[in-house]
């Protein structure tokens, strides 16, 4: 039986992943094995997908830790050059913790904590796009306290405040050919951590029948402010004709963690079948360029990395089968638009328009223990895209950065839930 | 879920059409597994008045054999130097200086400087061969068949040439003998540069030697004459071929287009009224009287009487020059002027807009012949030397010889049915409108043009991958392959430093 029911789990081979720009849409197993749906449903992963569901979690008590590892891959190519390059990032271990208390029958409060932005992308060294990224690692945590009211059976509401603390590490050639005597290429890293700001989310959940869910929830933009970051270059040749000279110094950037709306219902049929719908808009327009500014006293004009990201959707589908009372199947889709634009294209988050296939099951150990899996393959179309608002870094002519980009990720995750 | 999760890792992002898999690219007739490239320094990677190791790895040869890699090339071996300071030791004493950098001179600005540091580059230790790239810096079309070339006993006295003393397989091994020894398939062979460029550079000091055919008797700076260059060249055609390989040859570009000959200006000599006024006075009796006694007695054309006549004005003038190839007059004056006046006078004339002025003029042009003398100004008082000024005559030498190289070359490609670039035609694009690029324009400005070297004669690795780019169009025009070029914005020009030597 069991050995039937994972081949069919893999069979159905869905999950989610990866939202346009660097949006981690992996905040709780049960959900990602519906295409990352969970907006108009109640599970132990509320906290997350609508903090107002939490009040009818039947538990008093209810815990959900998960984790999942992502195995990214992107191939760049230009066939105008036989130049050829493919990122061997590490693992991306994105991981959730959500805990909900019902204090009464009508209040519940809870915690979560995840990762919902974050982006490790590692090229080779040099490699063609090296002027704009060699590697990045991107991470935001997010802390939320909960709490959830039910204003009737069909009627609940919830939010908190977040706490968000991040850090970022970048590092890009200086430019397309600049070097040391030795050839080594001039380059620079830009590290920021510990930088924290708050934000909020808030939610609401109306049940107009016992099957039929309509849920909304709402999470506000987090600019993170890097007041204190460094920048270090280095292999820059000893010459006054440079702005820059070997050694740290100190940068102001931020980097906007766009606010998020998602609505969308769910519907049990037959018993044993649950379909969820969500939509999610992500207002990527906050996020015009990437703006490096450099300490006064360096005399480094400013680094403006124009984005021009725009706002983008996804587009969620999930079913729910209980199959035995030990096993419940999951199986989903989703479409997720990218908030990259044409001519905008960077390497550091080389997203097109994907597909997210999703998978995964939840099997119930005892009365209190829940084992949730999850798996997502994203699938990216090849696509040939640009980098339009590059200047060269001596002449300042344009050098767009132009190319073939095939991206795909495998997305295998775990989760425990612990009910009382 | 583990043992899947390691199964996912090597789940790479593949295109349906890769470019790194065989058969993206074709190689149409050609082989390029194994390829052998054979000239003088612009084939080494020189750059910079020095042969350094990132110089090496941007040679046009090496840009071309990453790009044959895409249709099967194999390894491509150079004889890297040993360091990137670019000067050679011959038993511990220095032979050959240091790359040049953008750095502070003297004064402070900034301009071509000398690198500092101990170069470690032993020619008496050879670097274990063989090496595709047969570039040999220095030399000329029939150095290259010549044994002996490579002899390190020869060295000391000029006999040898340094480089290939470093790589030569024995005392007595010839370039292309090394060369044509190694395993190939393809071939490629730029040489004649050399045989004009010494010439060229050293303001036709040399010899003109067309009509002498015995090249053991040229001197460094001397034109070789063009049936000589076209018997060793057509032996060396001969030796590459022999094998059944296919090959391209390159023509020799003009050689005056370099920033080398058109960075100083010509009009280089700041007067004021005054001054200028003083001199024409100086120059007066000579104008009126010297050169009309001359004409009348035959000693000089009317033509050229008109050519040596010395005239400034306020503002920017020509310089006086030395060129050897007005009639000698010296020990005429002599009978009416002190010593002194008629050897200044004996072939002098001004500078003109057909004249082409070295770079290396530029730290001589306006200083003062002798410190203690401020009307000893090089340029007014004292004549620009004749080393230092290409004239129109010295200058259809050069271009008469090229052509008739060039006639060669393009014959025996013909012949041979090997591909053919038009090097001539590409670099005078770069010189005359610039090529553009992906983020600039290619031009010949001296620094700044991103073509050319601080040595104003050797392109930088930008212009060895314009270089590549075109030799690479050629061969698939000649043999149907689809070989793919380089982004030549992504190859570096010059680099400053103030690491500079006192």
């Amino acid at each position: 039986m069991k050995k039937v029911l994972l081949v069919a789990v893999f069979a159905m081979a869905t999950a989610i992943m990866y939202a346009g720009g660097y949006r981690v849409s992996l905040q709780g197993q049960k959900s990602l094995a519906m295409g990352h749906t969970g907006v108009a449903v109640v599970s132990s992963e509320s906290v997350f997908f609508n903090p107002a569901s939490m009040v009818y979690l039947e538990s008093r008590f209810t815990a959900s830790v998960g984790a999942s590892g992502v195995f990214s891959n992107v191939s760049y190519q230009n066939e105008n050059t036989g130049a050829f390059a493919e990122t061997d990032s590490p693992m991306g271990t994105p991981l959730y913790a959500y805990l909900s208390y019902k204090a009464t029958d009508w209040l519940s409060v809870g915690l979560g904590v995840y990762t919902p932005y974050g982006s490790t992308v590692e090229y080779e060294d040099d490699w063609a796009g090296s002027h704009l990224v060699n590697n990045i690692d991107l991470q935001a945590i997010y802390i939320q306290p909960t709490v959830s009211i039910k204003v009737n059976d069909k009627l609940s509401f919830g939010g908190g405040p977040i706490y968000v603390t991040g850090s970022v590490n970048f590092n890009r050639n200086l430019s397309r050919s600049l070097t040391d005597l030795d050839g080594n290429r001039s380059e620079v890293t830009i590290d920021a951590s510990g930088v924290t700001n708050w934000g909020w989310t808030v939610s609401t959940l109306f049940s107009p029948t016992e099957n039929f869910r309509i849920g909304a929830t709402y999470r506000s933009e987090i600019i993170l402010e890097a007041e204190d970051g460094d920048a270090t270059f280095e292999n820059i040749p000893n010459s006054p004709i440079l702005p820059f000279t070997n050694g740290t110094v100190g940068i102001d950037a931020s980097l906007p963690l766009p606010a998020e709306l998602s609505v969308g219902l769910s519907y049990k049929f037959c018993e044993k079948w649950m379909f969820a719908f969500d939509y999610n808009r992500a207002f990527w327009d906050v996020y015009e360029a990437l703006v490096i500014d450099f300490d006064d006293e360096t005399g480094i004009p400013d680094s403006v990395n124009p984005r021009n990201y725009k706002n983008a959707s996804t587009y969620r589908f999930g079913l729910e089968y209980q199959a035995t009372q030990m096993f419940t199947l999951r199986a989903g889709y989703y479409f997720d638009e990218s908030p990259v634009q044409a001519g905008f294209f960077a390497p550091e988050t080389p997203r097109n328009d994907s597909n997210g296939y999703t998978a995964g099951l939840t099997v119930n150990i005892g009365d209190h223990f829940q084992v949730d899996a999850s798996f997502l393959y994203l699938h990216f179309k090849e696509v040939d895209a640009s980098y339009d608002p590059y200047n060269d870094l001596i002449t300042g002519g344009q050098a767009p950065f132009a190319g073939t980009y095939k991206s795909n990720a495998f997305v295998p995750g775990l989760g425990i839930t612990y009910k009382l | 879920m583990g043992v899947l999760a390691i199964g996912f890792v090597s789940c790479e992002a593949e295109f349906e059409n890769p470019v790194n898999e065989e058969g993206f690219y074709d190689s149409g007739e050609a082989d390029f597994s194994q390829y052998v490239s054979v000239g003088n320094s612009l084939t080494a990677g020189y750059a910079d008045n020095a042969l350094y190791i990132t110089g090496q790895q941007n040679s046009y040869p090496n840009i071309m054999a990453g790009q044959f890699e895409l249709v099967g090339g194999g390894e491509f071996t150079q004889p890297l130097m040993a360091d990137n300071l670019g000067g050679l030791l011959l038993n511990g004493t220095q032979v050959a200086p240091n790359r040049l950098v953008l750095g502070p001179g003297a004064d402070g600005a900034l301009g071509p400087q000398v690198l500092a540091g101990q170069p470690t580059t032993e020619i008496t230790t050879s670097p274990t061969g063989p090496f595709n790239n047969m570039g040999i810096p220095g030399a000329k079309s029939f150095h290259l068949v010549a044994p002996g070339y490579g002899s390190v006993a020869g060295v000391p006295q000029g006999l040898s040439n340094p480089y290939f003393a470093r790589i030569a397989t024995s005392e007595s091994a010839t370039v292309i003998g090394d060369a044509t020894s190694q395993n190939y398939t393809f071939f490629s062979l730029w040489i004649g540069n050399n045989d004009v460029l010494g010439y060229a550079t050293t303001g036709g000091s040399g010899v003109d030697q067309t009509g002498n055919l015995d090249p053991s008797t040229y001197a460094s700076n001397d034109i070789t004459d063009p049936q000589v260059f076209a018997s060793v060249y057509n032996d060396q055609v001969n030796a590459l071929t022999a094998n059944g390989a296919d090959g391209v040859l390159i023509n020799i570009p003009d050689v005056t287009s370099i920033p080398f000959f058109t960075t100083v200006p010509l009009r280089a000599i700041p007067l004021d009224a005054a001054t200028a006024a003083a001199l024409n006075q100086q120059f007066g009796l000579y104008n009126t009287q010297a050169l009309p006694l001359l004409v009348a007695n035959g000693i000089i054309t009317q033509e050229e009487a008109n050519a040596r006549m010395i005239n400034f004005q306020e503002g920017q003038n020509y310089p006086i020059v030395t060129d050897d190839d007005l009639t000698d007059v010296t020990a005429i004056l002599e009978g009416f002027l002190p010593p002194e006046q008629a050897a200044l006078l004996g072939q002098l004339r001004q500078a003109n807009d057909s004249d082409l002025i070295v770079l290396t003029a530029s730290s001589v042009l306006g200083s003062q012949a002798d410190p203690n003398d401020p009307t000893s100004i090089v340029g007014v008082g004292v004549p620009l030397g004749e080393q230092f000024v290409l004239s129109a005559v010295e200058q259809e030498r050069v271009a008469t010889a090229s052509a008739a190289y060039n006639a060669t070359i393009e014959g025996l490609a013909n012949a041979n049915g090997l591909a053919f670039v038009d090097a001539r035609t590409a670099l005078a694009q770069v010189a005359d409108t610039g090529v553009p690029y992906n983020g600039g324009l290619l031009t010949s400005t001296f620094v700044s043009g991103g073509a050319f070297s601080l040595d104003g004669v050797h392109p930088t690795p930008r212009g060895y991958a314009f270089t590549a780019n075109a030799i690479i169009e050629a061969i698939n025009e000649r043999y149907g392959s689809t070989i793919p070029g380089v982004d030549i914005g992504n190859y570096p020009t010059f680099t400053a430093s103030n690491d500079v030597a006192q």
